[in-house]
């Protein structure tokens, strides 16, 4: 060690060398760092005796408390699941008359089927399931496949138009793109529709045109819409009389919606979910629309 | 600057320029449907437009051969402009995201501007583009000084800059275009990672010849902390991102690891781009700006020196607790665990020798915002260690864990330790660099102070709070045993602390364009009146008397 000098400030001896006007005190190191590195190298061996630790070819230490990470979770998946059974049971086997009978186990429907909606359903239909362009409100009570729970079940278990063997299938054609109908008879169909009654707010179409489009709607849209325009829960073709519209109510809208076709698509939740998480979604997505009334 | 070179040297650069020309050329050609042509045309266009600057002093005279009895720091300059240029583009980036999470409708549908593509730009623009050029700059001034010896050649530093500074254009450019290989801090593709091996190793080189040269018999603490973030910042790279490419004229590739042990190599490397790049790399700056502002010795020698090597050899070790609760084998969460608690203690030990070295300076710290820079960054590192350790103990990781508590820990070092630190050094170092008597407004480094703080801690309160409420939400069960909230719920609590974080970053961002502002006006001053003190020369031995041969 060089001779350094005594630094005025601190009492301590430089350690003698000199870069660029920098010295340094040669100060001894602070106690306490030496104790908190001997208490971590001894905590550290504590631990490493106690969990698993060190790599010994194939294997590793197992540590004296013999904890393993996999079986602590399955552990505890157990324990959280047998907590849950005293209701989960229940909402296997009721049905679900008797499930909407019983107000303390619906409390926990109306909960847990919140959060489930959320996570799984809400990004198409809304947090408060009203949906959006293109995705159906399912507030509303304007069903395309049913309203009883079973249906609703259903709905969920195989999607529509989804990969699912069992899948709902539907779909509204392109009537003017594959050329079954001209503009103009489009143009007549949209007035016709929006006379049925289910839109506000636009200017009322020329009656002849109403009376053209009635033709029409009678040709072409009844086998799927009904007579009445009411559509058809077993094809899932939507009520055209009602206030509530997927794509949109205006002129614009349904013309583009006649003219081009829809082929709305919902995942399937079977694989994803469990048949108790589709039952509480069920009772939870019907009690959004009981909400309304 | 060309005309500093020697006739050699200049001859040297037009042949590597022509050979890049080429290179990129071929790139352009060859993958011409793929986004590897567009980066063959920036690296083209870069290096014709450099080949041109060459030339136009080609013939210039040769540099007179006083300029050996000097340091070398035309490339120190142009580092920290570099530095400050992608600071601002950096924090910017990081300010758009800030607010894409509050505004989601901030990517106005552009692909390019979409937050996967804007964030890695935020990140290695802050880390590589503005770090990674202050560590260039500051390490090439600081070595000539502590070794009294001038850079071993001067082309090679100026391969090693803008060699760095094409990497960081090329990797800027790629993720707006969508090239990544979804690496965290490690995106950049094959060819990208290719050519900083080639840089990096002429950096490593650059450096041990001139410690080599040296008329110091010992080596200072802040080369020990270059060298250290250099050699490892290599090793790290090259094997991160070992992979195949598709073919030659593609940027994807395919990483050669695959499963647990990707993520493992990954946060090996990504753990220790944070200890040695962000860490060792400042360290090293700060063990020479601030005792030298300071006019105080090091606190102690002996402590520097467990410190360094606790740090070295801890690090390496720590990488896992980034995968705590994965498929990662117990044994390596429980190794990370433990090491990372027991790297606590050298970190202290350095923020402390740093804290200490200060004593017999503190009116200094208190007159004067550059050495409270210093100062804050110390504390702030001091801050963000303790809370790394604390949230790489398993049990806290479970609910820290993916939440923006994360996010807040990673900005209270990169804001607070790395850039107060960065900013420090700059106001110290701009004034030596360019012969200016002081910087052009000491109050204006004094807003810059306080804007800089003040972001600083309004982004980690937002995240801390952030942070902890996403956690907890995320584990609160109902009585009947099922999750509370849903995760939109947690998101939707975070927006007003999303705000917040948004709002901290741009304090920050102003705050270097003040910095900005100050180092253009510095620049533009009239020259100090005395002249160089003969403390920045090199070790007069040194001047030959014939004129040197080329490097």
């Amino acid at each position: 060690m060089d001779i350094g000098e005594r630094d005025p400030v601190t009492g301590q001896m430089t350690t003698g060398h000199e870069w660029n006007g920098i010295t340094e005190l040669y100060t001894p190191i602070p106690r306490v760092v030496i104790f908190f590195l001997v208490l971590g190298t001894l905590f550290s061996i504590g631990y490493w005796l106690l969990m698993p630790a060190w790599p010994l070819g194939t294997t590793y230490t197992k540590g004296l408390l013999g904890l393993d990470q996999k079986t602590q979770v399955e552990q505890q998946l157990e324990l959280a699941s047998a907590e849950r059974s005293a209701w989960t049971s229940k909402i296997e086997s009721m049905d679900f008359a008797a499930i909407l009978a019983d107000p303390a186990l619906m409390t926990i429907v109306n909960q847990a089927g919140s959060t489930l909606f959320k996570d799984n359903c809400a990004v198409c239909h809304g947090t408060s399931g009203t949906g959006s362009q293109g995705f159906p409100n399912l507030t509303t009570k304007s069903w395309l496949w049913g309203g009883d729970p079973q249906t609703i079940f259903e709905t969920v278990r195989v999607g529509i138009n989804s990969t699912h063997p069992d899948t709902r299938v539907s779909q509204m054609l392109s009537f003017g793109r594959d050329g079954v109908l001209e503009r103009a008879q489009i143009s007549d169909v949209v007035s016709y529709v929006q006379s049925l009654g289910g839109v506000a707010g636009e200017a009322a179409a020329d009656s002849e045109s109403v009376a053209r489009g009635k033709d029409v709607f009678s040709a072409n849209c009844v086998a799927c819409h009904g007579d009445d325009g009411k559509g058809k829960p077993d094809v899932g073709a939507p009520n055209l009389t009602d206030a509530w519209w997927i794509y949109g109510s205006d002129r614009q809208s349904i013309f583009a919606t006649i003219f081009n076709g829809h082929q709305g698509h919902m995942p399937h939740w079977e694989d994803r979910l469990s048949n108790t998480d589709r039952k509480l979604l069920t009772l939870y997505v019907l009690s959004l629309s009981e909400k309304k009334t | 600057m060309v005309a500093q070179l020697t006739s050699g040297e200049r001859q040297l650069a037009l042949v590597v320029l022509i050979a890049l020309a080429l290179v990129g050329l071929a790139m352009g050609v060859v993958g011409r449907a793929d986004p590897i042509g567009v980066h063959g045309l920036i690296v083209l266009v870069l290096s014709v437009g450099l080949t041109f600057l060459v030339l136009s002093s080609l013939y210039a005279p040769e540099p007179s051969a006083e300029r050996l009895s000097q340091y070398y720091d035309d490339p120190s300059k142009v580092g920290i402009i570099l530095a400050i240029v992608w600071g601002i583009i950096g924090m910017a980036m990081g300010v758009w995201v800030a607010a894409l999470l509050a505004w989601p409708d901030l990517t106005f549908d552009a692909g390019w501007a979409s937050f996967g593509r804007l964030r890695p730009v935020h990140t290695s623009g802050v880390i590589f583009g503005f770090g990674g050029n202050a560590l260039i700059a500051t390490s090439f001034h600081v070595l000539q000084r502590t070794s009294r010896a001038r850079l071993a050649g001067q082309f090679s530093p100026w391969f090693v800059l803008l060699g760095y500074n094409l990497f960081c254009i090329i990797a800027a450019a790629g993720y707006f275009m969508g090239v990544t290989q979804s690496k965290e801090y490690a995106e950049p593709e094959w060819y990208a990672d290719i050519w900083l091996v080639i840089v990096w190793v002429t950096y490593f080189l650059l450096y041990i010849r001139t410690l080599a040269r040296r008329k110091e018999p010992h080596i200072y603490v802040a080369n020990w902390y270059y060298m250290a973030f250099i050699l490892v910042v290599a090793v790290l790279h090259i094997v991160n991102n070992l992979a195949v490419p598709v073919s030659l004229g593609h940027a994807k590739s395919y990483s050669a690891f695959s499963g647990v042990q990707d993520a493992m190599t990954q946060w090996w490397y990504g753990h220790n781009a944070v200890a040695f790049f962000l860490t060792a790399g400042f360290l090293g700056m700060m063990y020479y700006y601030l005792p030298k502002r300071a006019g105080r010795p090091i606190f102690s020698y002996r402590l520097s020196i467990i410190s360094f090597w606790g740090i070295t050899f801890m690090y390496m070790w720590a990488g896992s607790h980034h995968l705590h609760y994965t498929a990662l084998p117990e044994w390596v969460q429980t190794l990370g665990m433990t090491f990372s608690l027991v790297l606590l203690v050298p970190s202290w030990a350095s923020a402390g020798n740093a804290l200490a070295t200060l004593n017999g300076a503190w009116h200094k710290v208190r007159d004067d915002a550059t050495l409270r820079f210093m100062m804050a960054a110390a504390v702030f590192y001091g801050l963000a260690t303790f809370e790394g350790s604390f949230l790489a103990i398993r049990q806290v990781n479970s609910l820290s864990h993916y939440t923006d508590w994360t996010v807040g820990h990673v900005h209270a070092g990169a804001l607070g330790w790395v850039a107060l630190i960065t900013f420090g050094s700059i106001y110290s170092v701009v004034p030596w660099l360019w012969k200016r008597e002081r910087m052009y407004s000491a109050a204006l480094v004094e807003v810059h102070f306080w804007l800089a703080i003040a972001g600083t801690v309004v982004y980690v309160f937002a995240m801390w709070n952030s942070g902890i409420i996403q956690g907890l939400m995320w584990r609160t069960y109902n009585e009947s045993g099922t999750l509370t909230y849903s995760f939109i719920d947690s998101v939707v609590a975070m927006h007003p602390y999303y705000i917040a974080r948004a709002f901290g970053g741009l304090l920050f961002l102003l705050g270097i364009l003040v910095c900005a502002y100050n180092i253009w006006m510095t620049i533009r001053m009239a020259p100090a009146v005395q002249p160089t003190s003969t403390a920045d020369l090199p070790e007069p031995r040194q001047i030959p008397v014939s004129p040197a041969p080329a490097e």
